[in-house]
């Protein structure tokens, strides 16, 4: 085992970033898709603490925090809207919403 | 040694959580593992010296998020969707697009990877009297300060437009 260098941090996030976009794509559940893009998102944050270490720079830690304020805002008004959905169509699968399609 | 031993157990954490949340058919499972994963990425934050971000993953990703996705698990009824096909017809399409971008990724980072290979010296902890709280409190309320008010409104909207989406009548 060698020592853990930075591009072992962002092996590491390209690997969550790729698990989350599996999610999104192929999942139909719509609770567990909204969970993918919070994967995603992790991803983003662990990268951007990788440079921010490595830079010996705060900045990272800062787009750190606001891209958390971000997935917090995403999922308070995804999950409001799944509701909405589940009260209106009486389902949660993404693919059986199709008002949209012909 | 330890780092290394201790980046390789929070990156099982994290790997192992995220693919246990994308395959489980349970939404109550998916969000545990989410659970795993996001504590996981937590203790990065950790290894990296963020222990601000750190304690902020902790408090709003596992206390604030999770929470809110246990309730909505709760309050929509899932048992029907359990049962049903958890993977849509376009899922080989999604594969080969991800495989694309997986071979796209590993291609740039194996040969951008020599750029990160330094591995600095811990920096000595004498050179700043100030924590890692202390930093971030001082760019984030000086050169950060108007985007900090933009992301508050940003939560106002959220909170607002969530209520009215979850309202009975609007």
């Amino acid at each position: 085992m060698g020592p853990i260098t930075t591009s072992h941090y962002l092996a590491l996030s390209a690997a969550l970033l790729l698990i989350g976009t599996i999610g999104v794509l192929t999942r139909r559940n719509i609770v567990i898709i909204l969970m993918s893009i919070e994967l995603i998102l992790n991803a983003v944050n662990i990268n951007l603490i990788a440079f921010s270490h490595y830079l010996q720079n705060v900045n990272g830690q800062i787009f750190a925090i606001f891209v958390i304020t971000d997935a917090v805002a995403e999922a308070a008004v995804g999950l409001g809207i799944l509701i909405a959905l589940f009260r209106n169509k009486e389902t949660v699968l993404a693919d059986e919403v199709d008002l949209l399609k012909w | 040694m330890m780092d290394a031993l201790l980046f390789y157990f929070f990156a099982v954490l994290v790997l192992g959580g995220a693919i246990f949340t994308v395959t489980r058919r349970s939404a109550v499972h998916s969000a545990i593992s989410l659970i795993v994963s996001l504590i996981g990425v937590a203790g990065l934050y950790l290894l990296q010296q963020a222990e601000f971000l750190f304690a902020v993953q902790i408090v709003l990703y596992v206390g604030g998020i999770m929470v809110l996705f246990l309730f909505v698990i709760m309050l929509v009824n899932l048992d029907l969707a359990a049962k049903q096909r958890q993977f849509n017809r376009q899922w080989g399409i999604a594969l080969l697009c991800v495989a694309v971008v997986a071979a796209e990724i590993t291609y740039f980072m194996r040969k951008g990877a020599s750029s990160f290979q330094v591995v600095r010296a811990p920096i000595a902890i004498t050179a700043t009297t100030e924590g890692n709280t202390e930093q971030i409190a001082t760019v984030l309320f000086s050169q950060y300060l108007l985007p900090f008010e933009i992301a508050s409104l940003l939560l106002l909207v959220a909170v607002v437009g969530s209520v009215v989406m979850a309202k009975k009548r609007i």
